[in-house]
């Protein structure tokens, strides 16, 4: 859904995107990076309808994910760092024994 | 458990220039900030921004580039900055509890500033949850914080001052919009506060620049579209629009939607202290005197948090509050304080006087405050409809958010209703023909952000 202004280069770090490695500038957030993919995050609770990141600033909670083995994460609130583990998070998050 | 004089929650221009003050009146200051730079959404990033990307830097504009001096200040100030530092909640004894990398902590505080600024009106159009639609100062959050453009098809929906700034400031970066549509703005309305905006330093001569920009773009600028919607399979596909009397529908990838600013309250809200319904601005905000105190002693407000002023007004209340809350700690006397606040009082009504053409200009139009669509969604959290709200406050006669929370879960989702909060009060009003202040709004507690178990566990208290 968005690509870098071709003048910013940046480092690139690799994230892995449920499973699939992908390199991207080291500035940004872990949403940002999903966006320049197809941006979804998460299904909901409710309805299992699919989400992207709404608000970019930490409010709308539409950007949740399991960043490194942490659920419900905001992902617009987590810069990206090398080996990241970014999932969708399918539903509601689950409660581990 | 650390402890400060003054603690500020918000790096923004509020924040940074109540921190910059405070340190500089000799007061112990600690700034706590969610995100990893310190600048708020205006100035996201700008240290980084102005040194790594100049021609980006250049395309966010001047009012961009001055948030630099006010950073230059505040990291000169001796104030300290905890970045990435997620508050949720302030006790009765000041205590202000917060979540960081280093996981859960807790300050003790003389005095607390809360500086935690505006977010965008809720925009529930139909469809307005799908993938492919964010709100404008998502985009140039990302333009900014992670110089990331639109990639395809976008069209711009809404109206405000910030819809018009994201459309610049995408066509500097060579992103043509499909489409800029302007919902109906209260051109007539607005005309007697023209004057007083005409006097505001600068307002005018920007918003018309802007105007001019867009339209020498060619980019199509629709004014007064209704009837607004987002469509598609798992994804936004199409926008459809009513203009000049007929049904239009344009292809897109991206719908960027904004119908102008609100205080964002929970953290006041979950204080208690007292807020009040603000017609003009359509939104409730905390009553404060002139110097931010709010009825909670030993609280300040600043910044767009006390209600929508923008970044200049905002950094003028900051200074303000530092000047007030240094005064009750017994650092300055109130004739200094009463002196040193004159040039900040006198910048602050300049500014203000912007306020009154702007709010009546673009207050949002009575359909996107209360929408009559009945499949739409309100609460994005659990996916509650303006139908259902509808129904339930006027065929169970439920009076309240608070009640609709019991009827239906709106607002207690993770958003904790910054999303739903103003348009379930719109719609229960609208429906049982009361005020927005007789509908009240929902009963912010602590946390105000999410917090896990094991970070209560970890807290020393």
């Amino acid at each position: 859904m968005f690509r870098r202004l071709p003048e910013t280069a940046a480092q690139p770090v690799t994230v892995v995107i449920d499973g699939r490695p992908v390199r991207v500038p080291f500035d940004l957030t872990a949403a940002a990076a999903v966006l320049i993919g197809d941006g979804i995050t998460r299904t909901t609770p409710v309805s299992g309808s699919p989400r992207a990141p709404y608000c970019m600033m930490g409010v709308c909670f539409d950007c949740l994910m399991e960043i490194d083995g942490v659920p419900n994460t905001q992902a617009c609130m987590v810069p990206v760092a090398e080996g990241m583990r970014i999932n969708r998070q399918v539903g509601a998050r689950k409660v581990r024994s | 458990m650390s402890a400060a004089d003054l603690v500020v929650i918000g790096a923004g221009p509020a924040g940074l220039a109540a921190a910059a003050s405070a340190a500089g009146l000799g007061l112990a200051t600690q700034v706590l900030d969610e995100q990893p730079e310190p600048g708020g959404q205006i100035f996201r990033e700008i240290e980084r921004v102005a040194a790594s990307h100049p021609a980006l830097f250049s395309l966010l504009g001047e009012d961009y580039g001055a948030g630099l001096e006010l950073l230059g200040r505040f990291r000169a100030s001796g104030a300290r900055h905890l970045p990435r530092a997620t508050v949720w909640q302030i006790d009765d004894e000041r205590r202000v509890y917060y979540r960081h990398a280093a996981g859960a902590a807790s300050i003790q505080a003389r005095q607390v500033l809360i500086a935690t600024g505006a977010l965008e009106r809720p925009v529930p159009v139909p469809g307005w949850t799908l993938p492919g639609v964010m709100s404008c100062g998502a985009a140039q959050t990302l333009l900014k914080s992670a110089a990331l453009v639109p990639d395809g098809r976008v069209v711009l929906a809404g109206s405000g001052p910030l819809l018009l700034l994201v459309a610049v400031q995408l066509l500097r970066a060579g992103i043509r919009p499909a489409a800029v549509l302007e919902t109906p703005i209260q051109r007539f309305a607005a005309l007697r506060h023209l004057p007083r905006f005409a006097a505001a330093p600068g307002y005018l001569n920007k918003g018309l620049a802007m105007l001019r920009e867009l339209r020498a773009s060619g980019v199509p600028f629709r004014r007064g579209v209704r009837g607004l919607a987002v469509s598609g399979a798992g994804r936004a596909e199409a926008v459809r629009y009513d203009w000049r009397g007929r049904r239009r529908e344009q292809d897109v990838d991206l719908v960027l939607l904004h119908q102008g600013l609100a205080p964002n309250l929970n953290l006041a809200l979950s204080l208690r202290c007292e807020h009040l319904w603000d017609e003009s601005q359509r939104c409730f905000r905390p009553r404060l005197d002139p110097w931010g105190a709010c009825s909670v002693p030993g609280v300040w407000i600043a910044g767009d948090g006390g209600g929508i002023a923008g970044a200049r007004a905002a950094e003028c209340s900051g200074a303000l509050a530092a000047l007030a809350a240094a005064c009750s700690l017994g650092r300055i006397s109130k004739h200094e304080r009463d002196a040193r606040a004159k040039p900040f009082l006198r910048e602050r009504e300049r500014h203000l006087a912007a306020r009154a053409f702007l709010d009546t200009l673009y207050r949002p139009p009575a359909e996107i405050l209360a929408p009559s669509e009945p499949r739409t969604v309100v609460c994005r959290c659990e996916e509650v409809t303006a139908g259902e709200i509808r129904r339930l406050a006027t065929e169970q006669d439920c009076p309240g958010p608070n009640q609709m929370k019991a009827f239906t879960r709106c607002g207690m989702g993770p958003c904790q209703g910054r999303l739903c909060g103003l348009t379930v009060t719109e719609l229960i009003a609208e429906s049982r023909n009361i005020s927005p202040a007789e509908a009240g709004y929902y009963r912010i507690r602590p946390p105000v952000k999410p917090v896990t178990v094991g970070d209560l566990a970890e807290l020393d208290v």
